[in-house]
């Protein structure tokens, strides 16, 4: 096996990520995506409350779901109050 | 200006000297008055960095670790079971290269409850990557606090103060107390080269991949192998500037002794007079006293050794199944020496019993005699 | 080197006795000093030890003293005990809070200089602490310092001022009492 011979100096104390969370697209993660039926959506914003990844945002009174982010988690599907949400297969998408 | 000082107001003292920017602490036992003493400075206006009262010591030390990666000078206290306690975070602060430094007051570990000094709780955490300095004088805690700093800052590296639970902590004696301004010449702000900035996100402590972590840990050794040198350096500054000098290994009648007492904390200072009586007996004896345990001084501690030399170590710790904790890691440091000196185990004083001059000179004509085990420690009691 | 040993139950400050003598010392300018705790599970009214040491030199032992030149002792009802003068070596100084006579103690503990003090009232008349429990330490330290000769009076006023948490007159004036005490008892023997 080969030897770690290089200067140890050149490793840096410390490794940082420099890159900024938005710039890290998670949307490919995604099998099935969270799709808002705008009949039955009151606008209530659960849906913008409860995803774990920040990627809903509010478009004047109603949701929207950032499909580049968005991992399918499908927890804004469990918790419309309003049934207004569904999860719908990728492939066919 | 000299002051009748104990040793937990020594290190408070060094703290504000420091002027440290965040006190984090958990306030009740097995903390000891150090923070009790920063905390009365902070109402009076004396202290004025920030102190924040924790839960426990575990978020003692995760609160350092956000106060020192926003770039602040920190400082916390614990104690035995407080450290066991803060274990996890320890790992962490070395990990992320926080240079933050922390008292030890060194008290044995429970069960069964007990309350007095015994080493084994900081040198539980040897592999923390934490350097460790063990102090025998209440002027030295003061003094290697604001070395510390020196050091951990150029290394980005914590730093444990360790001293003896009450024959240090609660003890009082005189320490000479430097003005700031000398302290501030010694001690420029600190220049944190990673510190937070809103200007320039970036994310600290995410996963690496394997090899990353190998490199980054390979980094840490050879800081950690380079503080061998800058521990002398910021030691012989302090000397220059406050008169005081200190080594990672101070020898006492070493040059000629046939068998060298080996010791460290409180008991080393008693060892001096231990050493004094078997001299006035016309016993060729000496004494060692290993002031730093990481890095381990494995260099500076052969250049005190002759030819022929007995070592006896005297550990006030111990690691179960195996030996008293110094006297392994001496022994292992000495290994790879042509003509390594024989070093004998002796135990004494776990959970605070007595070392007494009269102990030290008993270890000493014990191996001199050659009635030590080189495979197993003796256990010594003064039972007075 | 001066060894000394204190006496007392906790909550009596013997801790703080044994610091403010060390302070004494070093604001005298009379040498090098150590006060040392014997702690043990920390409760008012249990019996408490602590340690001194005065020396021209440094002091490097920091065991504790098995065999002292000099005893003090806080608690009139441990001053009758004989424990107090264990291992104290022949002539050695014992300082009591006291109201018997220097004979009277010395009845079954022969060959010590007793030097008893009222330290009790005298801190009941300064208003130091309560009838159980008195504040008796700097009554005590000011006789201590008047016989033994480790330090001047204003360097244990200076260090009372520095130790004390309260009532610092109060403190200095009972130290003066109990310094004076001494001071009329050795010039009447």
């Amino acid at each position: 096996m080969p030897r770690l011979d290089e200067d140890p100096f050149l490793t840096p104390p410390i490794i940082t990520g420099g890159t900024p969370m938005k710039a890290n697209k998670t949307g490919h993660w995604r099998s099935a995506r969270p799709v808002i039926h705008d009949d039955k959506c009151t606008g209530c914003m659960l849906c913008w409350k409860f995803c774990p990844e920040a990627c809903v945002t509010i478009e004047g009174d109603r949701p929207k779901i950032h499909l580049d982010w968005c991992k399918g988690c499908a927890v804004c599907v469990e918790e419309c109050p309003a049934d207004a949400m569904s999860l719908e297969d990728e492939e066919g998408a | 200006m000299r002051k009748t000082l104990m040793g937990n107001h020594a290190a408070a003292v060094a703290v504000r000297l420091a002027r440290t920017g965040v006190v984090a602490a958990y306030p009740i036992t097995p903390q000891t008055q150090v923070v009790e003493a920063l905390a009365e400075m902070k109402a009076t206006g004396e202290f004025p960095g920030r102190f924040v009262r924790v839960e426990s010591e575990h978020s003692a030390m995760a609160c350092l670790v956000g106060a020192a990666q926003a770039g602040a000078r920190t400082f916390t206290a614990t104690s035995s079971q407080g450290l066991a306690y803060m274990h996890e975070m320890l790992h962490w602060v070395s990990g992320a290269r926080l240079p933050v430094v922390m008292a030890e007051v060194n008290r044995a570990l429970g069960a069964p409850w007990i309350l007095w000094t015994d080493q084994t709780d900081s040198l539980a955490q040897r592999d923390t990557g934490w350097l460790q300095f063990y102090c025998s004088t209440n002027q030295e805690i003061l003094d290697a606090t604001l070395i510390a700093y020196r050091v951990a800052e150029e290394l980005l590296l914590p730093v444990m103060v360790c001293y003896d639970g009450f024959t240090l902590s609660h003890t009082y004696e005189p320490v000479d107390v430097p003005d700031q301004a000398l302290v501030d010449r010694y001690l420029p702000p600190i220049q944190y080269p990673y510190a937070l900035d809103i200007k320039e996100p970036r994310a600290f402590s995410a996963l690496p991949k394997p090899q990353e972590y190998f490199r980054l840990r390979r980094r840490m050794d050879a800081d950690m192998q380079r503080a061998q040198e800058e521990v002398a350096v910021a030691e012989e500054e302090f000397a220059e500037l406050f008169g005081r000098r200190y080594s990672a290994v101070e020898g006492y009648q070493a040059e000629d002794a046939e068998v060298l007492l080996v010791t460290s904390g409180a008991p080393a200072s008693t060892a001096l007079d231990a050493v004094d009586r078997l001299r006035a007996k016309g016993l060729k004896a000496g004494n060692l006293r290993i002031r730093q345990f990481r890095p381990f001084p494995t260099a500076q501690l052969r250049r005190f050794l002759r030819p022929g030399v007995k070592l006896a170590v005297v550990d006030r710790n111990y690691s179960m199944g195996h030996h008293g904790i110094f006297c392994e890691e001496i022994k292992s440091a000495l290994y790879a020496m042509p003509n390594p000196p024989q070093v004998f185990g002796y135990v004494a004083g776990l959970g605070g019993g007595d070392i007494t001059p009269e102990l030290l000179c008993e270890a000493w004509e014990d191996c001199a005699a050659g009635r030590g085990d080189l495979n197993a420690p003796v256990w010594l009691e003064d039972s007075r | 080197m001066l060894e000394i040993r204190f006496h007392g139950r906790g909550g009596q400050g013997t801790v703080l006795a044994a610091k403010m003598l060390a302070d004494a010392v070093l604001r005298s300018g009379r040498g090098e000093c150590m006060a040392i705790p014997e702690f043990g599970v920390e409760r008012r009214g249990a019996p408490v030890l602590a340690y001194a040491r005065i020396s021209d030199g440094p002091i490097r032992v920091r065991s504790r003293i098995y065999f002292p030149d000099a005893v003090v002792v806080l608690d009139p009802l441990l001053s009758l005990s004989p424990l107090v003068v264990a291992g104290l070596k022949p002539g050695g100084a014992v300082v009591a809070n006291s109201d018997k006579s220097a004979e009277e103690l010395a009845v079954g503990r022969p060959g010590f200089r007793w030097y008893p003090v009222p330290a009790k009232e005298i801190a009941l008349r300064h208003g130091l602490g309560s009838k159980t429990s008195p504040m008796v330490n700097t009554a005590i330290c000011g006789a201590l310092v008047a016989a033994l000769q480790v330090a001047d009076f204003p360097a244990l006023e200076a260090a009372i001022r520095e130790s004390v948490p309260v009532k610092f007159d109060q403190n200095v004036a009972a130290a003066r009492e109990g310094y004076e005490a001494v001071l009329r008892s050795n010039a009447a023997a």
